[in-house]
């Protein structure tokens, strides 16, 4: 299926029988908050309160693994942080997208190190390189700049070659 | 972990400080393989807790990336994991050309194929190589780098460049092969069934290799997935994954190819394994060479591929594309794509974002190693100091993909 369905009406309605779709609302569709089917892969985006049992439920689905995470950071619009989560199902051999929009001003979101403890890596990046806090990690600190550090260098506002 | 420098001083645990000491490995180390620097718990000789500390090679390659033209971007992801270079661009190359939506002739797919073995062959060699001379069997270390000088040579013969080839490029690879380039391979890979051979006599016969090895940083499947252990250590746990054949990308569903996997998770089972990988990419790089398609090896996208260079010094269209694309790039659709392929390591994924315009908005790379490390400890815990150095070796971290 190559065609793209945008919107969480016309995913629900086109993809009925994807297991992350159905696995997110048999657990509670108030929380998917936006949809999208594009080139092939399906995003799902879900209320930021609500990522850690979001990413409870797509793993109880069958998306056993969880691949990678980062951030994106939309500056100057609103909301200006997207994190992007990446689950990676060995029986269905296919990628899904649970994705999560912050606001700028002291962006947070719960760990979701209690459900997948390989996460805990890639929390520690984009706190390190976009200064999103997750709460409940067990160890949050920088992992790639040095620990005294100032300021998130992935971030749309920091200059690339870095402040001199 | 109050200090003033914010190192994580790991103070020995409580009840233990009499007996319990801390040390340091690292971050220059012959054994880590580039510079990581672990924090380790003994107690005697027995770990009891190991704290890896990265970022020392963390150059910030997402961030220039954003500052650099789609096609600029190639040369980049060479460096990322230097022993395994095609199998990033090819990474790269597919997460945009799926973003445009673009057809790659076969030609191309074939050859990228080919070469994307040969950059595993590539990687897996090195591997072994240092992975033996860290367990002291220093011997197999000069044989494979003998046999990875030849497919140095090969890149140098396609790409003309021995490491940092950028030889794949969005749309297609960047010029045919040279006329005896499929005879040299040919030559190559006749010969080095008998090699891998050699190094098995060499190693998996050897008692105290195996000494070292078996029963040593052992993992269960259910452990290996909770710390995001990927690719062929995943695989050595009883995980039958593997992008290639599961996920296909670049033409891969035509190839037949087993995955070899093993249940024993520990450092032997590794290690079997990516000696098995070995030989099934010789059969696919033969199977790549019989039925090599005829036809380009670019796409038929002139406002994003580069022209022929005959063709941009006779053909006005062919001029303006070429300076259009150099001086100005091209607009990718917006959108957001993440490619997955099986590198030497295991999965890699790029993910990336596009505004529209001739620079992405943001790319992130997966590599495998920088979630494996995050399994270290299960894997060291209650074994020797030593088996730390077999356990690194035995996942093949490269920390130029870590560190990014």
């Amino acid at each position: 299926m190559n065609n793209t369905l945008t919107g969480k009406a016309a995913v629900i309605e086109g993809l009925p029988e994807h297991p992350a779709v159905k696995a997110i609302l048999a657990w509670n569709p108030q929380a998917l908050t936006d949809a999208k089917w594009d080139r092939s892969e399906l995003t799902l985006t879900i209320a930021a309160e609500e990522i850690r049992a979001a990413a409870a439920a797509v793993q109880a689905a069958g998306y056993n693994f969880f691949e990678d995470m980062t951030a994106v950071d939309w500056f100057p619009s609103a909301p200006r942080f997207q994190l992007s989560y990446h689950i990676l199902s060995h029986g269905f051999k296919e990628h899904i997208r649970l994705r999560v929009m912050l606001d700028a001003a002291e962006p947070s979101v719960e760990s979701i190190t209690a459900v997948w403890p390989s996460a805990n890596y890639y929390e520690r990046e984009v706190f390190d390189l976009f200064g999103i806090r997750f709460e409940g990690h067990p160890n949050l600190r920088r992992i790639l700049m040095p620990d005294d550090w100032v300021g998130h260098p992935l971030r749309k506002d920091y200059p690339v070659e870095g402040y001199r | 972990m109050s200090n003033p420098a914010g190192m994580p001083v790991l103070e020995p645990a409580e009840g233990a400080k009499d007996q319990h000491m801390v040390i340091n490995m690292g971050p220059q180390h012959p054994a880590t393989h580039g510079v990581l620097r672990l924090v380790l718990e003994i107690d005697g000789e027995i770990v009891v807790r190991v704290y890896p500390e990265i970022g020392y090679l963390h150059t910030g390659i997402e961030k220039t990336c954003e500052a650099k033209f789609y096609q600029q971007v190639v040369p980049l992801t060479d460096r990322i994991n230097y022993l395994d270079p095609l199998s990033n661009n090819l990474c790269y190359c597919l997460a945009v050309e799926k973003l445009l939506a673009l057809e790659i002739p076969e030609r191309a797919q074939w050859i990228r194929v080919l070469l994307a073995e040969l950059s595993r062959l590539n990687s897996h060699l090195i591997w072994l190589g240092t992975h033996a001379m860290d367990i002291g069997a220093l011997t197999v270390f000069l044989y494979t780098f003998r046999e990875r000088e030849d497919i140095l040579r090969l890149f140098e013969a396609v790409a003309g460049q021995r490491m940092m080839t950028s030889y794949f490029r969005i749309g297609g690879v960047s010029m045919e092969p040279p006329l005896d380039f499929f005879d040299r391979v040919q030559g190559f890979i006749s010969i080095l069934p008998e090699k891998i051979d050699e190094y098995s006599n060499l190693l998996t016969g050897n008692p105290i290799f195996k000494n070292r090895l078996q029963g040593v940083g052992t993992i269960s499947a259910a452990d290996a997935i909770a710390l995001g252990v990927s690719g062929p250590p995943l695989r050595a746990s009883g995980v039958d994954f593997d992008l290639r054949r599961d996920i296909p990308y670049s033409g891969y569903e035509k190839f037949q190819f087993k995955v070899p996997v093993l249940t024993d998770g520990d450092c032997w089972a590794r290690y079997l394994v990516r000696l098995d990988e070995m030989r099934e990419s010789i059969k696919i790089i033969q199977q790549a060479l019989d039925g090599m398609p005829e036809g380009p090896v670019k796409a038929d996208a002139p406002k994003i591929v580069l022209p022929d260079r005959e063709k941009m010094k006779t053909q006005m269209e062919a001029l303006i594309h070429h300076f259009k694309i150099v001086t100005e790039g091209f607009a990718v659709p917006a959108g957001e794509v993440y490619q997955g392929v099986e590198s030497g390591h295991g999965p890699t994924g790029y993910y990336v974002v596009s505004d529209g315009t001739a620079k992405p908005y943001r790319v992130h790379m997966r590599y495998p190693s920088f979630a494996t490390l995050q399994a270290l400890e299960t894997m060291c815990k209650g074994r020797m100091l030593a088996d730390v150095v077999a356990v690194i070796g035995s996942i093949d971290i490269v920390l130029g993909e870590i560190d990014r």
